[in-house]
């Protein structure tokens, strides 16, 4: 059509010649106050470090190198690959993975669910859902530590059923972290499965039906693979979250469920008063997010080209 | 080009207005005059730049080459709101948030008129569109026509030099729409304002135009009144795009004038009229479909087998397949005087007098 | 059609929901049932009362934690004005301006905020502002809400945007309307619910924050999160399950508003 033509292309716009104007506070606030500071954080992971906190503007790779290795108490034996934070890494990606993979496995039938009721109640079940989103996270923590307590609610009721005898321990356990991740994050799964599962056309189930598949088959080589963006993208915004997270492991875990939000922490706020370490820990975690993040960006370039 | 401008009675002066959108030439070197007072239309198939035209004047879209004239008055550099021109927008484009008469008002509030005479104007718009008790409503309480006809006093009400529609009926269905051509026109003589009018629709253009722009590929085909682009089109696009129209396959043998003698299939010769100037050698000649009759075989100008007939209530459509193997289609009233001959019999064809036209490319 | 034979049914699904729910309101409803607990032992249940919120408006910790909510509400309140301004007019050049150079870069820069990991956030604007000397308190903990209330503001309001079309401008510029009054008068109008549930999103998201807030506060000055936090570091008192409870309230109140103000926004345009 003519007008598609028209309006797909340049042509005198309303805010012609405003546009750089209008977009410049963001670029001024995100780029001052975000972009500036990630730059600056760069910097610090190659300084030396002041005891107290801050830095001594003075190059050095300390921080990357006491990462990667141990050098003994005086720094003066030959260098062996340090494990301790390598393992909270590790632990870090693990919980982080396992939390995707328990949303997924609750979140996606919610969110189908609630794609195949009727419009009306579709909204109300959505509400649902986001309703202990937009509560606070930090109270949605301390819930789920007073629930879980040895003797919390959750035990009290266990026992009282007779479905136990002696409390579960639960606090301070990497079960504990992963329910506190889990919980966190559950929403942000249902949400975008449930924008893939809504466009999803039916007829591609009668279609499949037609053609002798069972309703389970149908569920995998059908409908899985059609909402499968929905499912990345919610696996992204619950892993992402999830490997950085702070409040979880801190109130709910304890030393040996340690992740890398609370390593980091523990530079700046606790006793540890290590900045360039703190500054290239963090680095090493965003450049681990912006990775997975460039690769989803990527997958979604060549999904639109197709 | 000197005596152009200087008419008085030149409402819009378009000089090879070209468009482009980076390689793709949405209007080439268009050049139109549209006269005070007209009702004129832009009519063409989608893609053909009709719209870009009519964007153009409006100053939606910045033309890369040409003038915009309006009374003599370059308008090409001024931004739309310095523009005398209103629109009607192809749906309407009502403020939701507004009531009917917030939206009329709209216009000659920006202009700054007087309360009282905002208002008495208002009154008056809403009152030739026939929906003054309507004035409280909002947009989405409204039929389709009746928005159509709020869109229509809203681009009125600030009494326009010049009113664009954009294809404004194309959104209503087809009673509506033959009911609101009729409106329009009077609308239109009532108001004495200059229409320019895009449509796709050659039923809608010929029946309310003074005179027609037909449009391809962004360039001007043919410019005349309704019964000239329609009986005498000047090339194959004009002739196959308004209206229904077999194109034979003939060779000119000499042109005097504007009367060309052309040698039809099958061996006899035929005089015409000659759209353009033409050069003998092969050409084409358009003949409507009405305009012919069936006849006896022996010495019809045309003869040939019946390939096939299609009832279409008041007409019957009539296929003959010619010697050389094309097909002509006819149309035949239905009347209990008229025999349709049976597939496969043999059948003459006559023309009419004037009916084939020999055309410019 | 037979529900057995309705292919979008899959046995099982509807518990794995109700499940999904119990498990996203159980902790919450445990909180707010023993908020009502008249026993200083947080766990035995010793009848209804309400005199952990009578401690929490007037105990010994209510001056602290009124300080703090009135901190985290004027922050809030701040933050969430001014990333929705700033959204709106990024929205309008990202969604109207054809001609815009860098439009990739201008998407990818808005929605930073989100991208970036929260603890990274944190720990960035801690060196920055501390590297420029920038005294931390409530200045630091404002500039750093509204870049991250960006991108959420950012959002609704670019969807919005995207379902209004700009020929309702081109109307108001053909009727003589300068670019300025075609966007006060019809463009803002018509993105309002966008711009309602954008500022919401932000005033929520801001009072939510703890990461952030903690490391760029600086002494002396506690939000709502940060004060809260530093409490149940000792152990998790009934006067904090009081606040949880109201707080929990005011977010809910807030998803009912932003809900409503969406859903009035649909009707609008279903009838058009």
């Amino acid at each position: 059509m003519a007008g598609g033509i028209a309006s797909a292309s340049e042509s005198a716009g309303i805010y012609k010649g405003r546009a750089g104007l209008l977009i410049l506070p963001s670029w001024l606030i995100i780029g001052f106050f975000l972009l500036l500071p990630v730059c600056m954080m760069l910097i610090y992971s190659f300084l030396t470090k002041e005891f107290r906190g801050g830095v001594i503007w003075e190059f050095s790779l300390a921080a990357y190198d006491q990462f990667f290795f141990n050098r003994g108490l005086f720094g003066d034996e030959p260098p062996q690959i340090e494990w301790t934070y390598i393992n909270i890494f590790w632990r870090s990606l693990w919980q982080a993975g396992l939390a995707t993979i328990f949303c997924l496995v609750i979140g996606f039938p919610t969110a189908w669910f609630i794609a195949t009721r009727v419009p009306r109640h579709r909204t109300i079940w959505l509400l649902l859902i986001t309703i202990p989103y937009w509560v606070n996270l930090l109270i949605r923590t301390v819930s789920m530590k007073f629930l879980i307590r040895d003797t919390g609610p959750l035990n009290e009721f266990l026992i009282w059923l007779g479905a136990i005898g002696e409390p579960l321990h639960l606090i301070n356990t990497n079960i504990a972290v992963q329910l506190g991740l889990f919980y966190s994050y559950l929403p942000f799964m249902v949400l975008p499965i449930y924008a893939s599962a809504e466009r999803y056309n039916f007829s591609l189930s009668e279609a499949a039906a037609d053609l002798y598949a069972g309703r389970w088959t149908i569920l995998r080589v059908v409908i899985l693979p059609a909402v499968k963006p929905g499912i990345i993208a919610g696996s992204i915004l619950v892993f992402v979250p999830s490997l950085g997270a702070f409040l979880a492991p801190d109130l709910l875990g304890g030393a040996k469920t340690f992740m890398i939000g609370s390593l980091i922490e523990e530079q700046f706020k606790g006793n540890a008063g290590n900045w360039p370490f703190g500054a290239a820990t963090s680095m090493i975690l965003l450049s681990i997010v912006m990775t997975v993040l460039i690769f989803y960006a990527r997958s979604q370039t060549r999904r639109e080209a197709r | 080009m000197l005596q152009k401008t200087q008419d008085a009675t030149v409402a819009v002066d378009i000089e090879n207005v070209t468009k482009n959108y980076g390689t793709f030439t949405a209007l080439s070197r268009v050049s139109l005059d549209i006269r005070d007072n007209e009702f004129f239309t832009l009519l063409g198939p989608s893609g053909c730049g009709k719209t870009t035209l009519l964007r153009s004047i409006a100053g939606f879209e910045e033309i890369s080459d040409g003038a915009i004239r309006l009374y003599g008055e370059d308008i090409a550099g001024l931004p739309p709101h310095q523009r005398p021109v209103n629109t009607v927008f192809q749906q309407y484009a009502l403020f939701p948030h507004m009531t009917v008469m917030q939206n009329v008002l709209f216009g000659l509030q920006r202009l700054r008129k007087p309360k009282v005479e905002a208002e008495a104007r208002c009154a008056e718009v809403l009152e030739l569109v026939q929906l003054s008790a309507f004035a409280g409503r909002y947009p989405n309480q409204l039929s389709g026509g009746q928005q159509q006809r709020v869109a229509l006093a809203r681009a009125l009400a600030p009494k326009p030099k010049l009113l664009l529609l954009d294809e404004p009926l194309s959104a209503l269905d087809l009673k509506l729409r033959q009911a609101v051509r009729v409106e329009l026109k009077q609308i239109q003589q009532e108001t004495g304002i200059t229409f320019i009018f895009v449509t796709h629709d050659q039923e809608e253009a010929l029946t309310m135009s003074d005179r027609i722009a037909v449009m391809s590929a962004g360039e001007v085909q043919q410019v005349g009144t309704p019964r000239e682009v329609y009986e005498a089109p000047r090339n194959r696009f004009v002739a196959d795009f308004i209206g229904e129209t077999n194109l034979l396959d003939v060779s000119v043998t000499s042109v005097t004038g504007d009367q060309a003698l052309c040698v039809l299939p099958g061996g006899r010769e035929i005089t015409c009229p000659a759209a353009a100037v033409v050069d003998p050698g092969p050409g084409h000649l358009s003949v409507r479909p009405e305009r012919m009759t069936l006849t006896v075989p022996t010495d019809a100008l045309l003869t040939g087998r019946v390939e096939n007939h299609v009832y279409l209530g008041t007409d019957m459509q009539v296929m003959v397949r010619l010697e050389d193997d094309e097909i002509l289609t006819l149309r035949v009233q239905n009347s209990e005087a008229v025999v349709v001959p049976t597939i496969g019999a043999e059948v003459g064809i006559a023309l009419e007098a004037g009916a084939a036209r020999l055309l410019a490319d | 059609m037979s529900q057995r034979h309705d292919l979008r049914r899959f046995p099982g699904f509807l518990q794995l929901t109700l499940l999904c729910l119990l498990l996203l309101y159980a902790p919450l409803m445990v909180v707010m049932v023993y908020s009502f607990n008249d026993n200083t032992s947080i766990t035995i249940w010793g009848g209804f009362s309400l005199r952990w919120y009578e401690d929490v408006f007037f105990g010994v910790e209510a001056p602290k934690f009124k300080q703090a909510a009135l901190n985290s509400l004027s922050i809030a309140t701040m933050a969430a004005t001014c990333a929705t301004i700033i959204a709106i007019s990024s929205a309008v050049a990202m969604m109207r301006a054809r001609q815009l150079r860098g439009r990739t870069a201008s998407f990818a820069l808005i929605n930073l905020p989100l991208m970036v990991p929260e603890i990274v956030t944190a720990v960035a604007s801690l060196i920055f502002f501390s590297a420029i000397g920038f005294t931390t308190g409530y200045a630091t903990i404002l500039v750093a809400h509204i870049v991250f209330c960006i991108p959420f503001a950012y959002l609704p309001i670019a969807a919005r945007m995207q379902s209004i079309e700009d020929t309702y401008e081109q109307a108001a510029m053909d009727l003589y309307a300068t670019p300025a009054q075609a966007f006060r008068l019809v463009l803002l109008p018509l993105m309002m619910p966008g711009v309602f549930s954008g500022f919401l999103l932000a005033f929520i998201i801001s009072l939510d924050d703890f990461l952030i807030t903690n490391f760029v506060k600086g002494a002396g000055i506690e939000t709502l999160p940060t004060a809260i936090f530093g409490s149940v570091k000792t152990g998790i008192k009934p006067n904090i399950m009081a606040i949880s409870t109201l707080l929990l309230l005011v977010s809910v109140g807030f998803v009912t508003l932003s809900y409503l103000a969406s859903r009035m926004g649909q009707n609008k345009e279903q009838k058009t």
